[in-house]
């Protein structure tokens, strides 16, 4: 099994890497549960978090995947590099990676930015989220916490819920889940699916009462107050009425439905607190296993046999 | 060119035999706990587990080590091996560990071994078992059980079967100057 050289998106990985992806991470899941959560596996290798964006959860799970294996972990963000001095990106790379680092993690607001400059570094790079393109990590993280919930992943019905337009998360999982023979429907506001999307072998409701009834999985999306939700949505009271997930909408759905979602959530707009709260979400297992997937990406990107695929 | 040193019932003797050492030397199987290291050690582990279990009625600690992430070849390595689960479900304080694993050669593996259990607690003895030793030591280490002492080249190779992994016990050795691996 020989994995990319770099994560950058979901699309174009085969089955079987996926499968080892989630195999391995079974296993680094284990240290994570030690009372010394640290094995020597990455020591003396170095890690660059290179974070655009603000994120809580994403840089710190892929900081503490990293010190977990030993790694030497740095974290830059947007707001404290010498962009904000001018410099471009492609050039704060070429520097950063003149101090020889093994791994480049990015998260940039633009869709591209980790391929663009994954053609001028030459260490492996973790794309960590790119505007509305992709976001990896995420989508393997969500297969991985629903194989180890229900278990087999072919055949399975997930819903998606929400902002598919801007969503890189979505995009992700619509690439591994048609890879590993899950049916997926999307599900939201007209102004928020993207014409033609349905060819990417998806199905699309406007209803989300429907679209519960057969899922096996319910994925919810944040609702991107930051991005232009102001010319694709009345109010956002009204988007709660027709697609927050509640109690009374569950009641629709399959007794043993697996509720996730990305994070971070807006209490009561996408999704009740109390749907949150119940046995059926697994958003805080997704975070766990979020360590998980990025600590086996890290141990499988740095094998030795990396250099021979640039 | 194979030949086989070691058939099932010589087997199945030296885990009868390596068993008893294991309870006379720690004077019975109280605070004994059998670690089989992936993949064959954790077959023979298991064998002695249950043998122990026949012989003194109590059913000892058992766990098993996967040691990839301790190893020190990762970056030589042409491709990162799949790391598979290590599950320890006891703690290790006062414990009297036997280490099993099926080949010793290098000793690389058993220095892995170590590391990796000591990150799990402080047991009061580490001890070792093995059923073959094949010599060409690179590290100070030797196994306190031994199936049986097998004189070889550095170039053969050794080859461990079980019956629950691969359908039968044998071991032999395989004469390839251009192998790997033990």
């Amino acid at each position: 099994m020989i994995i990319p050289k770099n994560i950058l998106g979901t699309k174009g990985l085969s089955k079987e890497e996926i499968v080892t992806i989630l195999d391995s991470a079974e296993a680094f899941k284990e240290i994570s549960t030690r009372e010394i959560k640290k094995v020597p596996t990455l020591r003396g290798r170095t890690i660059i978090n290179l974070f655009f964006e603000p994120s809580t959860r994403t840089r710190t799970s892929f900081e503490i995947a990293g010190k977990r294996l030993s790694a030497d972990v740095i974290n830059i963000s947007g707001s404290t590099s010498s962009t904000v001095k001018g410099e471009n990106l492609i050039d704060m790379a070429l520097n950063l990676e003149a101090m020889n680092p093994d791994l480049m993690i990015i998260r940039h607001s633009h869709s591209g930015v980790a391929e663009m400059l994954s053609k001028f570094i030459k260490c492996p790079i973790i794309n960590a989220g790119d505007g509305y393109h992709e976001h990896p990590t995420q989508a393997l993280l969500d297969l991985y916490t629903i194989r180890e919930a229900i278990g087999d992943l072919h055949g399975l019905n997930v819903t998606i819920v929400g902002d598919i337009t801007h969503s890189r998360v979505v995009r992700s999982n619509i690439y591994a889940m048609k890879t590993m023979g899950i049916n997926v429907t999307l599900v939201g506001p007209p102004t928020m699916i993207p014409l033609g999307i349905e060819n990417m072998g998806v199905h699309v409701s406007y209803s989300l009462e429907d679209a519960v009834l057969d899922a096996d999985v319910i994925m919810m999306l944040r609702l991107q107050t930051e991005r232009q939700n102001e010319f694709l949505l009345p109010s956002i009271r009204e988007y709660s009425n027709l697609f927050c997930l509640t109690t009374k909408i569950l009641k629709r759905a399959k007794d043993d439905v697996l509720i996730i979602h990305p994070g971070p959530v807006n209490r009561g707009i996408e999704i009740a607190l109390d749907v949150m709260k119940s046995d059926k979400s697994f958003i805080l297992n997704q975070v766990t296993n979020g360590v998980a997937i990025r600590m086996a990406l890290m141990y499988l990107l740095l094998g030795g046999n990396n250099d021979s695929l640039n | 060119m194979n030949s086989v040193v070691l058939n099932e019932k010589d087997i199945s003797r030296a885990i009868t035999r390596i068993t008893h050492e294991i309870l006379e030397k720690n004077k019975g199987a109280e605070n004994v706990a059998i670690v089989g290291i992936r993949t064959r050690g954790v077959t023979l582990a298991k064998r002695i587990h249950k043998k122990i279990n026949e012989i003194e009625g109590i059913e000892v600690d058992f766990g098993i080590l996967d040691i990839t992430l301790y190893r020190d070849d990762l970056a030589i390595g042409k491709q990162n091996p799949i790391v598979e689960k290590t599950h320890l479900p006891f703690h290790l304080e006062g414990k009297q560990v036997i280490l099993i694993d099926d080949v010793l050669f290098t000793g690389r593996t058993i220095r892995a071994a170590i590391d990796a259990l000591i990150d799990f607690g402080r047991p009061a003895t580490v001890q070792l078992g093995v059923l073959i030793d094949r010599g060409h030591r690179e590290f100070p280490i030797r196994p306190d059980y031994v199936g049986k002492n097998i004189p070889t080249a550095k170039t053969n190779r050794v080859q461990v079967r079980m019956l629950e992994d691969d359908s039968m016990d044998e071991v032999c050795i395989i004469d390839s100057s251009n192998s790997m691996d033990k």
